[in-house]
């Protein structure tokens, strides 16, 4: 089913474009990543997706009663606020204890249910505002960034925590993420965004191809690949050039 | 004791009950200098309210509005800062508020009882009506606290889980407007938000959750209305003075009683 389309949406923000002609769908049961360098859009695309942001330009279909549980890239809580673990499990949502008892478990940070949220580490945090997330039993996950300051060990465990709560709820599932190699290997759809959807289809395909194996094969080129991808001035260097990413759709920069 | 004090105790008291959970959100949402506008604004909606001839809260209530909404508006096109803006509202509607007293030479104003507070100004009709909006504003709390709390955490998380954050904020700023008015003959236009920030900061110190510190900052709200009352009757001071040093003091001893509680439960996670 799907759960939400955005068809040739646009931001304009103080007579700037911030993003211009996205198209890209969600379906139940299926994992969407946004890609992209910093300042690309992405964030500004899944609040526009959620309808945070109103758009400027073309249509954004959802489906009615659409349940979202969203984990916002930023989301400081101030001191003179007092939360709990617990307390944060029920900010939009009243969960029978015995859920939330379940879903820290789940996100492994059951031992932190008093403590205050002001407290958590980084990566805690993000555990317990995922948890916050799939506590609601949404119909569509907007994830942006849900892993920061997660170490690698527990970045892989949250990653296949969001892959069993897909497989669990059926819920389409929306994704800003750094790591490529987990989006290459755990995503249905891959979206890459420079202001516009510079590219995109099913990760296989890019996975399967010369260039993503230029692009994202050593460690070293791996941090510097996303952006190559996105220089389009170094598309007439044919090392660059990743032809094969277009299984999907992508567009054509001369 | 005499009918005017048990008078102003009742009415202070209603007051410090809705201030307290009001005064939380205030501090959540970083208003104070909000609150600081609208009240300032209260003495613009009086001198109206008399050169209108129409009751003197609706005139406080439909002046401390049209301010915040004003606000809004000017924040969402200008380009100044919101401090900026603030400043220049705030002492812009205290100043038109008093010049437009000064040229209403029919009507004697005690200017000093309603920047400051007159407790022997509290009559009947006053108590019944800071009951009856105390009521009503803790009702809407009641129900709408998880929408408010929600967008108070994170607008764009509410606004993407299914609430209306800007109908919310409307709410809440109404709620402020109603609290400034029945909080004027106590207070004063002058220390308004002082009752609504100062008991909250002392609850946060002994609160675990979000609805603990909004029921300790309604009992300490009490307490300071109490406890100054009964000074400004002993020392013969203004009662919103009087009642905004009372709850500096509790402020100053829960920081003490902080740390000391601190302290306790520190040793005991060490065993």
């Amino acid at each position: 089913m799907q759960l939400i389309e955005m068809d040739g949406v646009g931001i304009k923000r103080h007579g700037r474009w911030l993003i211009q002609n996205i198209t890209l769908s969600v379906k139940s049961g299926e994992i969407v990543t946004l890609i992209g360098p910093n300042g690309a859009g992405k964030s500004t695309t899944a609040k526009t997706a959620l309808g945070v942001l109103k758009a400027d330009a073309g249509k954004i279909k959802r489906k009615a009663n659409l349940k979202v549980g969203y984990v916002p890239q930023k989301l400081a809580i101030d001191w003179t606020m007092p939360l709990t673990v617990r307390r944060l499990m029920s900010l939009t949502a009243k969960p029978s204890s015995e859920k939330i008892d379940a879903v820290l478990e789940k996100t492994g940070i059951s031992h932190l249910i008093d403590s205050n949220v002001q407290q958590l580490s980084g990566g805690e945090y993000q555990r317990a505002l995922l948890a916050r997330a799939i506590l609601r039993d949404p119909d569509l996950l907007v994830l942006d960034e849900p892993v920061q300051g997660v170490d690698y060990a527990g970045e892989i465990a949250l990653y296949n925590l969001i892959l069993k709560v897909r497989d669990e709820l059926n819920c389409g599932i929306l994704l800003i993420s750094h790591d490529l190699h987990v989006v290459m290997a755990q995503t249905d759809t891959v979206v890459c965004l420079n202001g516009h959807v510079c590219c995109s289809g099913a990760p296989e395909h890019v996975a399967a191809s010369d260039a993503y194996k230029q692009l994202f094969g050593d460690s070293a080129s791996k941090s510097l690949a996303i952006y190559h991808h996105h220089d389009h001035n170094h598309l007439g260097d044919d090392t660059v050039v990743p032809s094969k990413w277009d299984k999907g759709d992508c567009c054509d920069h001369g | 004791m005499d009918d005017f004090v048990v008078r102003a105790m009742l009415a202070g008291i209603g007051l410090a009950l809705v201030s307290g959970p009001l005064g939380c959100f205030v501090v959540w949402r970083r208003m104070a200098y909000f609150g600081d506008t609208m009240s300032h604004s209260a003495l613009l909606g009086v001198a109206l309210a008399f050169l209108l001839n129409i009751n003197l809260m609706l005139g406080v209530l439909a002046v401390t509005i049209s301010v915040s909404l004003f606000l809004l508006i000017l924040q969402k096109r200008g380009s100044l800062s919101t401090d900026a803006l603030l400043g220049l509202l705030s002492h812009s509607a205290l100043a038109l508020g008093m010049v437009l007293i000064a040229f209403m030479s029919t009507v004697r104003f005690d200017l000093l009882s309603l920047l400051f507070g007159d407790i022997l100004a509290v009559g009947k009709v006053d108590i019944i009506t800071i009951y009856a909006t105390a009521a009503v504003i803790l009702g809407l709390m009641y129900f709408l606290w998880r929408p408010l709390l929600a967008s108070t955490v994170n607008r764009e998380l509410a606004e993407a889980e299914g609430y209306n954050p800007d109908l919310t904020q409307l709410v809440f700023m109404v709620m402020m407007a109603a609290v400034i008015a029945i909080a004027m003959k106590i207070v004063g236009v002058l220390l308004i938000t002082a009752l609504l920030i100062i008991p909250a900061a002392t609850a946060r110190w002994f609160a675990k959750t979000p609805e603990q510190m909004a029921i300790a900052s309604s009992i300490i709200g009490v307490v300071s209305v109490v406890l100054g009352l009964e000074g400004s009757l002993q020392f013969d001071s203004a009662s919103g003075p009087s009642i905004v040093v009372a709850s500096l003091c509790l402020f100053v001893l829960s920081l003490f009683a902080s740390s000391l509680v601190n302290r306790v439960l520190h040793v005991d996670r060490k065993r």
